[in-house]
């Protein structure tokens, strides 16, 4: 599938900030299930630092803005050609091992209720119907609901909750599966969601399993599905702030705003639309 | 009865090194004692010398009593001890640059991958980046004890930022105005050298990206800090700037000094804050004490980072059973330096030995530091150990422990005139382009009668250490 993808980040601040740096991880990871075909990240008036790819496979890129400025826009475009691998990670350059994703954070800690959710996998044949298992139960034990938490609610909190979005499903089926002793951690990137499609938002966000033979796998509680063509993949971390494709802070004590617009289309509902 | 390596007389005869001390010892009046003891604490006290031991908390003004009985080795006894400590710092270093690369250690099965992999101080961050001449550490420092002649065992390694360097300097410093006479009989190796030799360390492993001589700064988290009298010290002795985070910024592929002359870049940073706290953009984001882009600017090649962040992982409790492991594998070499024999609570054995045998045994948690939380069995009530077999029947991972080692002793000045207290030793060893010691260390003193617990928080002093010439 071409998928194409605009999205726009705006940072505003109510007075003037003396400079801006940002951390990106804005680049789609480079693996069997997608091209890129043409992808561009500019900021207003940015100066490019330093671009590399780290340990876990993900391109970091460095920016800063010398001020005074009072807003600046992060835009991304692109085109990636994807196929469906039926969730699996083939073919990603990386060197962090597996097991260093068995490490626990905040938002990924387990409480009582969290680990009764992770006997879903008891008696499971195999890790990867364990796997499909814990994610069902997350799906199943958080509904999709948006504005009930917010971006420091815990993978705990949320199943008390039991309402999220993709961040809290995401956080609630690594914590579950690092309890089981599988690594596990947290993807961020693009949907195209179609018109029968749930309303996700474009900006999305998954986890990745690591499964014995099969490698990292991704699981998407949040649309009961594993990874497919219609997904593309840009970092991962331990949790959500730590695979934040955008990572930033200005200098000022001007209160910083944020707007994002994300728009994930095929090839040819661009065409349509123009 | 425990006996203790007593340094200084061997069965009532003086030990070489310190044949030219007892005349000076007898010879000082309880009156001329007294007054060169307030002299001395004046002169710490205008110097302003009044900071804790790294991680050792406690009152950061409180002044670290100073013992102005000096600790003597021969020329023969540093030269083993410094082919050890370098021997050892060698080993950190390599160990480092293989876990955050190949992890062959790993794979040959000679640590557990969940010690290293799943190790809070193990920063995913870095694997796979080389930091500049590939070194991690480049101030070791080594906690060393004494059992006999020629027994030495380490305690612990320090691989991030060992602090008490500066009492090393200023203790030589005070005894050399106090007692000029002393370092004209003895020839005494000088120890002056240290903060050019740390200097020439760190520009020596300036990134890639910097041409020129290179700027080094020393990054500290400010004057609240407990240990910042050592970081104005060190920052001055060096001739470097002394800044805060807030005094550093990102600014295209390189850091910034801000100064008065505008922005300078920044090639090598010595940093006294923890990983967590270096860049909020990396680490926590609610740091204020680090610069936010250090981390790219570091992974990218623009700048150094002494030490390295994940240095930290070599120094773990738990790590350090291995480390004689990691000399073998790597250096193939037998350790000069021996482990204190650990236990490890988590191990169901262990915990047995460990158990049983409680009265006898120092106990401590893995990742606590200071001299709090830890159980000196033979100098403990029996309630005190059955207390503290609850804490550890409650958290088996959470503790180590080690046989109570009959420390050496050094003459000490105490209330009643002279006597023997025990002692440990602190060497900092230099990793850079090469590797580098003075011939010194700081040597901590359990002032209080036959305490073993040296640290500062628990009633420790501080001594002047000797190497002399051949």
């Amino acid at each position: 599938m071409r998928l194409t993808v605009d999205h726009v980040t705006c940072y505003r601040y109510a007075a003037p900030v003396r400079g801006v740096v940002q951390s990106h991880r804005l680049t789609p990871s480079v693996f069997e299930g997608q091209t890129v075909l043409d992808w561009k990240v500019t900021v207003t008036d940015g100066l490019q630092g330093g671009s590399f790819r780290d340990g876990a496979g993900d391109r970091i890129s460095a920016w800063s803005v010398i001020g005074p400025v009072s807003e600046i826009l992060v835009q991304v475009t692109g085109t990636v050609d994807t196929r469906d691998l039926a969730g699996v990670l083939r073919g990603h350059r990386e060197t962090v091992r597996p097991e260093v994703y068995l490490r626990d954070t905040l938002p990924t800690r387990v409480d009582t209720a969290l680990i009764d959710l992770s006997e879903a996998a008891e008696g499971a044949d195999g890790p990867l119907e364990a796997a499909h298992r814990l994610s069902a139960a997350v799906a199943e034990a958080i509904a999709y609901r948006p504005g009930v938490t917010e971006a420091h609610t815990t993978a705990a909190e949320a199943l008390g909750l039991g309402e999220g979005v993709c961040q809290d499903h995401a956080h609630a089926l690594i914590a579950i599966a690092r309890h089981r002793g599988m690594p596990a951690r947290y993807v961020s990137g693009y949907l195209f969601a179609d018109a029968e499609g749930k309303a996700h938002e474009a900006a999305h966000a998954w986890a990745e399993i690591w499964l014995p033979g099969l490698g990292w796998v991704g699981f998407d509680p949040a649309n009961a599905c594993c990874p497919d063509e219609r997904y593309i993949r840009l970092s991962s971390g331990f949790d959500a702030q730590d695979a934040a494709p955008i990572r930033g802070i200005a200098r000022g004590p001007g209160a910083e705003t944020m707007a994002v617009r994300v728009a994930v289309c095929t090839q040819g509902q661009q065409q349509e639309q123009q | 009865m425990t006996t203790y390596f007593n340094e200084m007389y061997d069965n009532g005869a003086v030990r070489a090194p310190y044949a030219r001390l007892e005349d000076w010892m007898r010879q000082m009046p309880a009156e001329l004692r007294q007054m060169k003891q307030a002299e001395a604490e004046t002169l710490f006290r205008r110097i302003g010398i009044t900071f804790a031991v790294y991680g050792e908390g406690g009152d950061p003004d409180r002044l670290i009593p100073f013992d102005m009985f000096p600790r003597v080795f021969t020329a023969a006894e540093w030269t083993r001890l410094e082919r050890g400590i370098k021997q050892r710092a060698r080993a950190l270093n390599m160990f480092l640059a293989d876990v955050y690369g190949r992890g062959e250690i790993v794979k040959a099965g000679r640590i557990p991958a969940r010690l290293v992999y799943e190790n809070e101080a193990y920063e995913k961050a870095v694997v796979g980046f080389v930091p500049p001449k590939g070194v991690y550490s480049h101030i070791v420092g080594i906690d060393l004890v004494r059992t006999g002649p020629d027994e030495f065992f380490v305690l612990e390694d320090n691989c991030r930022t060992p602090s008490g360097v500066s009492y090393m300097l200023e203790n030589r410093e005070i005894m050399m105005r106090m007692f000029p006479d002393l370092f004209r009989e003895n020839r005494i190796q000088p120890v002056d050298s240290y903060s050019e030799r740390l200097r020439r360390t760190l520009a020596s492993v300036a990134p890639a990206k910097c041409t020129g001589e290179p700027r080094v700064v020393l990054l500290t988290p400010g004057h609240f800090n407990s240990a910042y009298y050592e970081h104005s010290f060190l920052a001055d002795l060096m001739g470097v700037e002394l800044v805060e985070g807030q005094d550093l910024f990102v600014e295209g592929e390189f850091v910034w000094m801000r100064t008065t002359e505008g922005p300078k870049k920044v090639d090598v940073i010595y940093r006294r804050i923890d990983d967590a706290f270096i860049d909020p953009l990396c680490f926590r984001p609610d740091s204020m004490l680090g610069v936010p882009g250090l981390m790219d600017v570091y992974r990218s090649g623009g700048v150094a980072i002494c030490s390295a962040p994940g240095a930290g992982v070599a120094d773990d409790k738990a790590v350090y059973t291995f480390v004689p492991e990691m000399v073998r594998f790597y250096l193939g070499e037998e350790p000069i330096l021996n482990n204190v024999p650990t236990w490890q609570c988590g191990k169901a054995d262990d915990l047995k030995y460990v158990l049983d045998n409680l009265p006898e045994l120092v106990v401590k948690e893995v990742h606590g530091s200071g001299g709090y939380g830890m159980l000196v069995g033979p100098k403990s009530t029996k309630a005190e150990v059955e207390a503290f077999r609850l804490k550890i029947l409650d958290d088996p991972d959470n503790y180590i422990a080690q046989p109570t080692l009959a420390l050496s002793t050094t003459p000490t000045f105490v209330a009643e005139g002279i006597a023997p207290r025990h002692v440990d030793l602190r060497p900092y060893c230099l990793v850079g382009e090469s590797i580098d010691l003075v011939p010194g260390a700081l040597t901590r003193v359990a002032l209080k009668d036959g305490s073993l617990v040296v640290n500062s928080s628990q009633g420790g002093g501080v001594k002047d250490t000797w190497v002399l010439a051949e």
